[in-house]
């Protein structure tokens, strides 16, 4: 009954957020700028060509009614056009922001794969060399502009050893000859799908310098979270229990302990996941993906703000669904929490 | 019934407070890397204040090209090399410190001198303006910062101050919070209460009996705030917002050393060395204090 109480509470929290953030970026994207209509019609305006843009654009109506009008098109998926293109942005978004989301997945798998394992081990082995290597590792994940480690990471790996391509999200030649048939947006999943292993390969090559980069956050964030919780597991009595019935060492770390110091990390991989979204923005420009991050710095320097609070509102209604989740999902496990 | 009430529960420094102290200094002074992390994070500091005497090359520092001398790897006489322009890289460095520190700083301040007040009123009076206030903490929260960074630094237009603002924006609800926590714990207390019996004005009880309770929480937050605060000025610039050419910035040096990095990588290498060695001293420096300020992880002095 309580837990009931507590979701209903959580849910009209998220949906006044909602609403509040929507009225922060429409008000970013319509009152904030100098004049969205000159900007629309482009340079050396008429007079006569910005009062019918004004019109057009319905800049000519109160406020409020301005925003209704706005939010009935967001909810109908219409968020307006780009101010330099004039193309849709919503169909902008349907091509950009799978590439965002591969990128952003594929780095949470590192950051699984590696930061767990090593955070476990750093854990039971705390004071050792290793578990100070690692989070000195850790705090330099956090610490790292990663926009220049994406550039040493290329200088490296394309311009010394040359074994990983510069950028991009496929090679030239594989786009005209052996085209990725488009069905999900995820490259990789698209070539596995339809066994085009030619494409899968590049598009494998191209993903591991940006995904690497996007991971260090998330790893070092991972190794701590894991590292902490496991020194705490590891004192319990049940562990000292394993320990004399002679379960293996590998058994008490990887499935007796870390059964319940995964859960908080659990927690830090969701958070690390939105933060991620917007981490991407500067790895995407670094290694020229073209995902919502390329989209969102090229309508910075042409001041498109249609775009720029649209991209804003989709990665925002994005990170408040999940922190509902995770909020939902922990109280489902731990009956203490509260608002 | 007798209550025990301790000296500093009255709110003044007792010899208690004063041990402690001095606990904290000495279990600081037993941390390298802390000591290490404070004393890189004033040889900056230093730069940046005395740049203009460190190099020989002041006005190439401020932005003044010198194009015959452009792409010259590091050298005697430019110990960094010289950029796309022929400007000392050393000199870019130096001067673009007093940029990306004053950011670093100011955003914090910012941060703090209004997250203090709002979260102090909040956990004080609670009630409606508790509400108010909270609430409009969760609408920030909700976006994720640098995106929103951005956004208002679009908006705005592109310069330091407004870059400054921005970022200072995506932070302040974190010390409202922080300071509301601790208040509301302050607030139970026997010498507030006794306090506000004998009449003291609420403003006088914020000022001198609430405040200075806070700040230690409040300056550990900042130390370990202003490396990310650093950190996100320096990826606003990098994007194209924020310090506009040709005055000195570290970000903008990567962005504009970027598309050359391959075959000359000194000059955005550089920037991002001195982006990566500040923030990581304001980080290790923020986890040294917190561990001193906590005693649960103090180690055995």
């Amino acid at each position: 009954m309580y837990r009931l109480e507590y979701i209903i509470r959580r849910l009209i929290m998220a949906i006044a957020v909602l609403i509040s953030v929507s009225i922060v970026t429409f008000f970013i994207a319509r009152v904030v700028p100098s004049d969205p209509a000159a900007a629309w019609v482009g340079s050396h305006p008429t007079e006569e060509q910005v009062a019918q843009a004004r019109e057009t654009l319905g800049l000519d109506r109160p406020l409020y009614e301005q925003y209704f009008r706005y939010m009935q098109g967001v909810l109908h998926g219409d968020l307006g056009k780009s101010v330099k293109t004039h193309q849709p942005i919503s169909t902008d978004l349907k091509t950009f922001f799978p590439a965002t989301l591969e990128l952003v997945l594929v780095s949470m798998l590192i950051a699984i794969v590696f930061g767990i394992p090593l955070g476990v081990f750093s854990g039971a082995g705390k004071g050792s060399l290793l578990d100070h290597t690692t989070r000195l590792l850790a705090i330099a994940g956090v610490s790292i502009p990663t926009f220049w480690l994406g550039l040493i990471l290329q200088l490296i790996f394309f311009g010394r050893l040359g074994f990983l391509p510069l950028n991009g999200r496929i090679s030239t030649e594989i786009a005209l000859y052996d085209p990725i048939s488009q069905m999900t947006g995820f490259y990789l999943i698209d070539s596995a799908i339809t066994g085009n292993w030619v494409a899968f390969k590049d598009a494998l090559l191209h993903i591991i310098l940006p995904a690497f980069t996007l991971a260090t956050y998330p790893l070092g964030l991972t190794i701590r979270m894991t590292r902490s919780t496991m020194i705490e597991v590891l004192n319990e009595k049940y562990i000292l229990a394993a320990r004399v019935a002679g379960i293996s060492e590998r058994a008490i770390l990887f499935i007796l302990a870390l059964k319940n110091a995964i859960i908080p990390t659990i927690t830090v991989l969701g958070l690390s996941f939105v933060y991620s979204l917007t981490g991407a923005i500067l790895v995407e420009v670094v290694f020229s993906w073209p995902g919502l991050g390329t989209y969102v710095t090229n309508a910075v320097l042409s001041i498109d703000f249609p775009v720029i609070v649209s991209v804003t509102l989709l990665v925002t209604v994005f990170y408040v669904f999940i922190n509902l989740f995770l909020d939902l999902a922990q109280a489902m496990i731990d009956p203490r929490v509260t608002l | 019934m007798t209550i025990a009430v301790r000296p500093d529960e009255i709110g003044e420094p007792s010899p208690a407070r004063l041990k402690e102290y001095h606990l904290m200094l000495r279990a600081f002074r037993r941390d390298p890397l802390a000591v290490v992390s404070l004393v890189m994070i004033i040889v900056f500091i230093l730069g940046a204040i005395f740049a203009p005497v460190l190099t020989p090359y002041p006005e190439q520092g401020r932005g003044e090209p010198n194009i015959l001398e452009k792409f010259q790897p590091p050298s005697r006489v430019h110990l960094l090399g010289t950029d796309y322009l022929g400007r000392d890289v050393l000199a870019r460095i130096l001067f673009g410190a007093r940029s990306s520190l004053s950011i670093g700083f100011l955003v914090v301040f910012i941060a703090v001198a209004i997250g203090i007040p709002l979260g102090a009123i909040a956990g004080y009076y609670g009630g409606l303006i508790d509400d108010i206030i909270m609430r409009t903490t969760d609408m920030f929260l909700a976006f994720p910062p640098l995106l929103l960074a951005i956004a208002i630094a679009a908006a705005l237009g592109a310069n330091f101050t407004n870059a400054m603002i921005a970022i200072a924006f995506t932070w302040w609800p974190w010390y409202a919070r922080l300071v509301r926590a601790q208040t509301l714990s302050l607030r139970k207390l026997y010498f507030i209460e006794a306090a506000r019996s004998i009449g003291v004005s609420d403003f006088t009880i914020i000022i001198r009996h609430i405040l200075p309770n806070v700040l230690t929480p409040v300056l550990v937050q900042a130390t370990m705030d202003i490396g990310g605060a650093i950190l996100t000025g320096a990826a606003i610039s990098f994007i194209g917002l924020g310090v506009q050419p040709p005055a000195p910035d570290w970000g903008k040096m990567i962005s504009t050393g970027r598309i050359y990095f391959i075959e000359r990588p000194w000059f955005a290498g550089s920037a991002g060395a001195a982006i990566f060695l500040v923030t990581l001293a304001f980080n290790l420096l923020g986890d040294a204090i917190r561990d001193v300020v906590d005693p649960r992880t103090r180690r055995a002095a």
